[in-house]
């Protein structure tokens, strides 16, 4: 696998772990945590959604550059 | 004698020389990584309850971090887009923004995350001597609300003296705050976020205690494995980071000026070891801060 597939499974498996902190500050917050939490949740799905947006630009340029 | 096949592909393999090589060492690693996070998930399964710690480590600081790893790996990869295009200078940009990025999650981990853990201190409470601690721990209101008990209490030591000192009875603990209103429901669950030690201190027996010590890799199987782990990696990142500084300097410079695509070759093999690195911390960050 070349470095720019590799970069690809990495950003989904970032992309999940972002997803994954926000679900668990809801899950924290939902037990009763402060209010930062749900802050937190928002900043993650938020990051979630700018690496799904990367991961996208990253393979159109890629193919644009004929580098996959 | 020319060495062949570090700019073309082998003819029967279809890789060169570099790539066969970083993909066998990736193999490896996987098999030492994935022996270190079997013996975690082992340890963590068969600890007996109340015994496997949460909410010890800062989560915002460990997020941080992890910011900080993707960001690298993306600035890795523009990098080597760079000198396939044989565009030099946005090379060295997007490079030695890696590097700073390397270098400041050792830092954040080396100089922050680490010291803070061994300025904090852990005593065990013997079973039979749970009850005489019981208005710090709360484990009657744990147990009501069906919730594991606790059998450490932990803080800031104020004795220091006391861990070799044989002729002192006591260890004297500014206790964290979960310590102070342990029947508070909100005190039930874990902080992630950090909270500083209280000004209430505890005195706790030595001969009610069965093992305290600062927070080091053989206060429990947790640090242990915590230390263990996040010490491996770090050493990754830094051997990542003298690469990459390697291939930074002029002997980049020179490489490019010889042969472009032999340079932009090993900035993808570096960059492999980079992301195979990062990923490992995918993994590490929500096993030991979340859950």
């Amino acid at each position: 696998m070349s470095l720019k597939g590799f970069h690809i499974v990495f950003i989904t498996f970032s992309t999940l772990l972002a997803f994954g902190i926000g679900v668990w500050c809801l899950w924290i917050n939902s037990m009763g945590a402060t209010s930062s939490y749900v802050v937190g949740a928002i900043l993650s799905f938020a990051s979630a959604i700018v690496l799904i947006i990367y991961g996208c630009w990253f393979w159109r340029k890629m193919k644009r550059l004929r580098l996959i | 004698m020319e060495i062949p096949y570090t700019v073309t592909a082998r003819p029967d393999t279809g890789l060169w020389n570099a790539k066969v090589g970083i993909w066998l060492f990736l193999a490896s690693e996987v098999m030492l990584f994935g022996g270190l996070f079997s013996a975690y998930i082992f340890l963590r399964l068969d600890a007996e309850p109340g015994y496997w710690p949460h909410g010890l480590l800062n989560v915002p600081v460990g997020t941080g971090n992890t910011a900080i790893l993707i960001a690298s790996s993306v600035t890795v990869v523009l990098a080597w887009a760079a000198l396939k295009m044989r565009q030099f200078t946005r090379y060295k940009i997007y490079m030695g923004i890696t590097i700073l990025c390397g270098v400041a999650f050792l830092v954040v981990k080396l100089a922050y995350e680490w010291p803070q853990k061994f300025e904090h201190f852990g005593a065990y409470i013997k079973p039979s001597a749970l009850e005489k601690y019981e208005p710090y721990l709360g484990n009657k209101h744990l147990l009501s609300e069906g919730l594991p008990p606790r059998v450490e209490i932990t803080g800031h030591l104020h004795n220091h003296e006391a861990l070799h000192d044989a002729s002192i009875k006591d260890y004297e603990v500014g206790l964290d705050p979960i310590y102070t209103d342990p029947t508070n429901p909100k005190m039930d669950r874990p902080h992630f976020l950090y909270v500083p030690p209280t000004e209430k201190i505890a005195h706790i027996d030595k001969a009610d205690v069965d093992r305290a010590t600062m927070f080091l890799p053989t206060h429990n199987t947790y640090f242990a494995t915590y230390f263990t782990i996040t010490g491996l990696h770090g050493l990754h990142v830094l051997g990542g980071v003298i690469v990459f500084t390697y291939l930074w300097l002029p002997f980049g410079s020179r490489l490019y000026r010889q042969n472009p695509e032999h340079l932009a070759n090993r900035v993808e093999v570096a960059g492999l070891f980079w992301h195979f690195v990062d990923l490992v911390w995918i993994f590490v960050f929500p096993l030991f801060y979340l859950l």
